[in-house]
């Protein structure tokens, strides 16, 4: 830990391109170089997606240019079943990993976590641009599996074994570019992992004067929280990968059973369990769903209860749901792995906490709801988006009470009742949080105000685009609509098909929706309207400072904390409704 | 100047918060590494187990000669040279730096005779014929498992006297303080104590009966 940078005396900003916007020790710097970077993989996993949607209604059907991608993968341009898969392996990989892990968490958190508790960096800045890089070099070899002579990996997100584990011989894409895949996740690990340690010691170690645990916002709180998840939950997967690369690279077989036979070839393989690969991945993989969500929660709690202009019901119910859901996802794992042929009993000892843990989402809902109601809520893009994510949590957490219970799972399990299921709570409802997110801070970041009608525009066409998606999806598993099937044109599925291409159609509008987004982002960075200080009248430390931020944050000073950051609903000195963090003045409630 | 000491600094002057840990950021962060680390391992540990109890053939080769007596010279090795730490630690607290940098490299010192011994030994065994893939005795996970399990040990050690013979020099040249030291000394008692789990877990299990 070689952290003998002059930071101390560094209140002069960086002038050459390199260190200010490459391999900038700024977490602001990093924290939109985190966005852009789930910028450019939600792009290119959305485009995956519409591949994937245009092939499932029109199997026969060429896609021009697509042989570009993959000239094995799609001859005369129309995708073969194994490019299918391997397009949905890379859409779920980057979208879990590098959107729905990078946005919420570590863009935001890295822009705001340290500002939020008045602090000019993180604690080891030379660290947070470690893990940018490592992060980005994990990107660079997973999207080289596009570029090997096999393609992309048709495992998968979830990578399971034997499929993964045996090598060429389980299909394209399973020769180098499976490797691929368990170097990259290996790597994106290890950045995880960094981010994870400076994000906790940032938390504990820099707080300003008088910003005790329990004055950091909700969203400073959710960041947390959410690091020690990574902190133990990426501990796990990296091992995993690492024995999966071993049975890949090194003939190992931790993961690939005795006399398997696979295209015709007895694999030369003995006494591993493909269960194994499972309980180590879930492992990781639940908590994952949670460090997608919960910064998402937390940053909606921000929005709403500055949109609403009163606190929430309870803030510390809130912070102690978060920290209930965080320790209570590492006990549920075994609830993906129902139908796995694990001993039945586990599924018993699994499924109880995964209802257990039903308790405090659905406490953190009620929390929000009760909140909302009689209040006058301010209805800005951001404010919606944050609505749309509390109706995307409770649409997708209802079809969970179904999938926790096994007698119920296993007839659901394999089907699409459990992609749309995954797809809204912990997907869309994500992405709302960063949305929201993106339209809250982006005055702070970049100075400019986005345009509020676009916005406003956007989340309608996002809203019913992604429930006219997802909502089908429930309706097609139930009907018995199989998971990772390419095509549903000769068998019983057949009468299922025009309602897969009504989800085509609406998967290709809300992707269009999403380009009035990216011009907003794009046109009002440079011709939006000037943003003043605090635009939102919010009460947290962030807007207290020039927008976009000075280098040092705070101009070298230590800002000093008075009330915890729900004060509204009163009357300040200036005659406005709220009172700042840092404002000296008495607040009525006395916090 | 470190942030670290940014954060110390700020703390004393009482312009900040205090951590509730009343440790610097710098020790913080080796012990939230520890804990990570310590999962790391437990995974590795729990598909270790989770193989062998799932193999009917599980190899018992270790005899007590020279394998059992050899792994508990590296283990008095390795705990002695948790005390040298300790001792290095001691001087570096009261400030005595030729001594502490002294039981610095006794440590690592007798981290290289442990990482040799362990290198020999696993000479030894691939001179048997045990590949990560196969080995002469039974299951071919246990070749899989020994050399992962331990191998994954030794990087640990082998990263530990890397790591304390470059904080013992910067820290004979200024640059470092006793707390580096002492926070580099957390980590070497964390490898000891994962070798403590090494041991009956991955030796005296599969001792020859």
């Amino acid at each position: 830990m070689s952290e003998v940078s002059s930071h101390a005396v560094q209140h002069q900003a960086p002038t050459g391109f390199i260190r200010k916007h490459v391999f900038s020790l700024d977490h602001k710097v990093i924290g939109k170089q985190y966005y852009a970077l789930a910028l450019v993989a939600v792009v290119t996993g959305m485009m995956l997606s519409w591949l994937m949607r245009i092939h499932l209604v029109w199997p026969n059907a060429p896609i021009p240019g697509l042989h570009f991608l993959s000239k094995a993968g799609a001859p005369g341009n129309v995708m073969t079943p194994e490019f299918y898969l391997s397009l949905m392996t890379m859409h779920g990989t980057l979208m879990v990993f590098f959107v729905l892990t990078n946005a919420p968490f570590a863009a935001f958190g890295n822009y705001f976590l340290p500002i939020q508790i008045g602090a000019e960096d993180m604690a080891f800045p030379r660290f947070n641009m470690m893990s940018f890089w490592t992060t980005f070099l994990a990107f660079v070899v997973l999207m080289a599996a596009f570029f090997v002579p096999d393609g992309p990996p048709i495992a998968g997100w979830t990578a399971y074994a034997p499929l993964s584990a045996v090598g060429g011989d389980a299909g394209p894409g399973e020769a180098l570019g499976q490797t691929l895949w368990g170097v990259s996740i290996f790597i994106f690990c290890i950045a995880s992992l960094l981010g994870a340690l400076n994000f906790i010691a940032t938390t504990l170690d820099l707080r300003a004067k008088g910003m005790t645990l329990m004055r950091m916002p909700i969203c400073t709180w959710a960041w947390f929280i959410t690091s020690c998840i990574s902190l133990l939950a990426f501990a796990v997967l990296m091992p995993a990968c690492l024995l999966l690369i071993l049975d890949r690279v090194a003939g190992t077989s931790f993961f690939i059973p005795s006399n398997l036979v696979i295209s015709d070839r007895l694999q030369p393989h003995s006494g591993g369990s493909p269960l194994l690969w499972q309980h180590l991945f879930w492992f990781f993989g639940h908590p994952e769903v949670y460090i997608a969500i919960l910064p998402a929660m937390g940053i909606v709690s921000h929005i709403l209860i500055n949109s609403m202009r009163k606190p929430l019901l309870s803030a510390k119910v809130i912070i102690y749901c978060m920290m209930g859901i965080g320790f209570m996802s590492y006990m549920v794992w075994g609830h993906h792995m129902f139908v796995s042929g694990m001993n039945p009993f586990s599924s018993l000892a699994f499924s109880f906490p995964t209802l257990m843990i039903t308790i405090p989402a659905t406490l953190m809902t009620l929390i929000w709801l009760g909140s909302l109601y009689g209040s006058k809520l301010r209805i800005t893009a951001a404010s919606l988006f944050a609505l749309g994510f509390l109706s995307m949590f409770v649409s997708g957490g209802v079809s969970g009470f179904f999938l926790a219970q096994p007698a119920i799972d296993i007839y659901l399990h394999a089907t699409y009742f459990v992609v749309g299921h995954f797809h809204m709570v912990m997907g869309v409802a994500a992405i709302f949080g960063v949305f929201a997110g993106t339209y809250f801070w982006f005055p702070k970041m970049t100075g400019h105000m986005m345009s509020e009608s676009l916005g406003k525009l956007h989340f309608w066409g996002t809203f019913i685009g992604t429930y006219c998606i997802f909502m089908p999806f429930h309706y097609l598993g139930l009907a018995g609509n199989v998971r990772r099937y390419s095509a549903f044109t000769d068998d019983f599925l057949v009468p299922l098909i025009p309602l897969h291409k009504f989800i085509t159609y609406a998967a290709l509008f809300t992707g269009a929706v999403q380009l009035i987004f990216l011009f907003n982002l794009v046109y009002s960075r440079f011709k939006g309207a000037p943003a003043p200080d605090n635009p939102w009248e919010c009460t947290s430390l962030e807007w207290t400072m020039p927008s976009p931020p000075p280098f040092d944050n705070f101009g070298g000073k230590h800002p000093v904390v008075y009330h915890d950051p729900y004060q509204y609903g009163m009357t300040n000195a200036a005659g406005g409704d709220y009172i700042m963090q840092t404002s000296p003045e008495a607040s009525p409630t006395g916090d | 100047m470190s942030e670290a000491s940014v954060a110390v600094g700020g703390h004393a002057a009482g312009m900040m918060e205090a951590s509730p840990f009343a440790i610097p950021s710098k020790k913080l962060v080796m012990w939230l590494f520890i804990i990570s680390d310590a999962v790391t391992f437990g995974a590795m540990l729990f598909a270790y187990g989770y193989v062998r109890n799932a193999s009917p053939d599980w190899p018992h080769p270790f005899q007590f000669s020279p394998s059992i007596v050899n792994v508990m010279l590296m283990t008095f090795i390795l705990v002695t040279s948790s005390l040298t730490m300790l001792i290095a630690v001691n001087h570096a607290k009261t400030g005595n730096k030729s001594m502490a940098m002294r039981w610095t490299y006794i440590t690592v010192a007798l981290g290289l005779v442990f990482a040799a011994l362990h290198i020999r030994e696993w000479m030894g065994m691939i001179g048997q014929g045990v590949r990560p893939f196969q080995n002469p005795w039974g299951a071919s996970l246990f070749g899989a498992t020994f050399f992962s399990i331990t191998g994954l040990h030794l990087l640990h050690v082998v990263g530990g006297v890397i790591a304390l013979t470059v904080v013992a020099m910067r820290y004979g040249r200024g640059r470092y303080t006793g707390d580096d030291i002492e926070i580099w000394g957390l980590y070497w008692h964390f490898v000891d104590l994962v070798w403590m789990f090494v041991v009956p877990l991955v030796y005296l299990l599969n001792v020859a009966r």
